[in-house]
């Protein structure tokens, strides 16, 4: 488990270093997040441990957010004079990416496999509607 | 007894231990209402939970960097969170190979147009500049955004708030939206809810098919690898 925390730090630290070093735009723990991604294709699977703590960490998530999101107390002035052109932005823009990609990649995807017909069993569940929870 | 009370107050709030507690306990108790309700999207626990300690902080007139001596230790483990993400994108590359050029291609175009148009359009509302690097990020998974927003002088704290918002607004219009436009293909669908909405339109997507969570999993992860790239080069030619 210890192991595994380290690996994770080490990611970090790294990918800080790299950050200040080399003056990328970037944050740390993303550089971090790419060296262990590339470190997993190198080693072909996932040590254990290191599966339980990702696991472990990454279901509480949304925890992690809380401090940072009560941060947006310091900008309440802010929101109230720019509100309209961000929500604007997020509805207009969430929606456009929506479509744009889905369609985009439904058209893709039927190309591919028509192309690739029969030689390989795509289970591929193709339904119109979906279930409304 | 007055005497006690004032001065157990002045124990606690200038103890790390009090925000801590109030941030761990209301996060759970948020979380406990939002399964019980039966996970409505705008019952987003970080949502109510950053809602309910804004108030109780200005309530009691407590500042911010006040509470965040003790919400730090929380906060911290956000770095190590990044950096473990990388476990589940390794073990959704696999679905990669089944449509290496369609996928990169889609998510690379969806990657970009979530950024451009919501920089473009807060832009036209003649926003500040913080607002506008605190919301190109906004379709990518909260970590990372918050990350590059910091990274290049935006307000993370705004981040976090507008990446939620994208998530709920994704997963409430997205499945109405894919219908609209005929987007049938399971990989399809989940992919848009992925690229565009992020880990809170991929729980909606696990509503939708195990294929279309699968891929908006993975669109998720490759976007915000995507996305933290693409950013940085974007702003000076978006600016």
């Amino acid at each position: 488990m210890l192991e595994a925390i380290a690996v994770l730090l080490v990611c970090q630290l790294i990918g800080e270093l790299v950050v200040v070093g080399l003056g990328i735009p970037l944050p740390g723990p993303v550089i971090g997040m790419a060296i262990l991604f590339f470190g997993l294709m190198i080693y072909g699977k996932v040590p254990e441990s290191l599966g339980n703590i990702s696991k472990g960490i990454l279901d509480q998530l949304s925890l992690l957010f809380v401090p940072a999101g009560v941060g947006v107390m310091t900008h309440l002035t802010l929101l109230g004079e720019e509100w309209i052109p961000i929500t604007t932005s997020l509805v207009i823009s969430t929606l456009v990416t929506l479509g744009l990609t889905g369609v985009m990649m439904q058209k893709l995807v039927v190309r591919t496999d028509n192309a690739t017909i029969n030689t390989t069993s795509i289970p591929n569940k193709k339904k119109g509607g979906d279930h409304d929870d | 007894m007055t005497i006690d009370e004032s001065s157990m107050w002045v124990y606690l709030s200038a103890s790390p231990l009090l925000h801590l507690t109030i941030t761990v306990t209301l996060f759970v108790l948020a979380r406990l209402l939002y399964r019980k309700m039966g996970q409505r999207a705008w019952l987003n626990p970080v949502l109510l939970t950053v809602l309910v300690i804004v108030a109780l902080l200005t309530w009691t007139n407590t500042s911010y960097e006040v509470y965040f001596e003790g919400a730090q230790f929380v906060h911290f483990l956000l770095g190590p969170a990044t950096v473990a993400l990388a476990v589940p994108l390794y073990r959704q590359i696999a679905l990669v190979k089944r449509y290496p050029v369609a996928l990169m291609a889609s998510i690379f175009t969806g990657s970009t147009v979530a950024m451009i148009s919501a920089v473009a359009i807060a832009k036209l509302g003649d926003v500040s500049e913080q607002t506008l690097i605190s919301i190109a990020p906004k379709s990518i998974t909260t970590p990372v955004a918050m990350g590059i927003s910091e990274q290049l002088g935006g307000l993370p704290s705004l981040t976090a708030v507008l990446v939620i918002l994208t998530g709920i607004l994704g997963a409430a219009m997205g499945p109405w939206l894919l219908d609209k436009l005929r987007v049938t293909n399971s990989v399809a669908q989940g992919l848009a809810m992925g690229v565009a909405s992020h880990g809170i339109g991929t729980g909606r997507a696990v509503y939708m098919s195990d294929v279309a969570a699968a891929f908006a999993g993975l669109a998720m992860g490759l976007n915000a690898l995507i996305t933290a790239v693409l950013v940085p080069v974007l702003w000076h030619w978006l600016m």
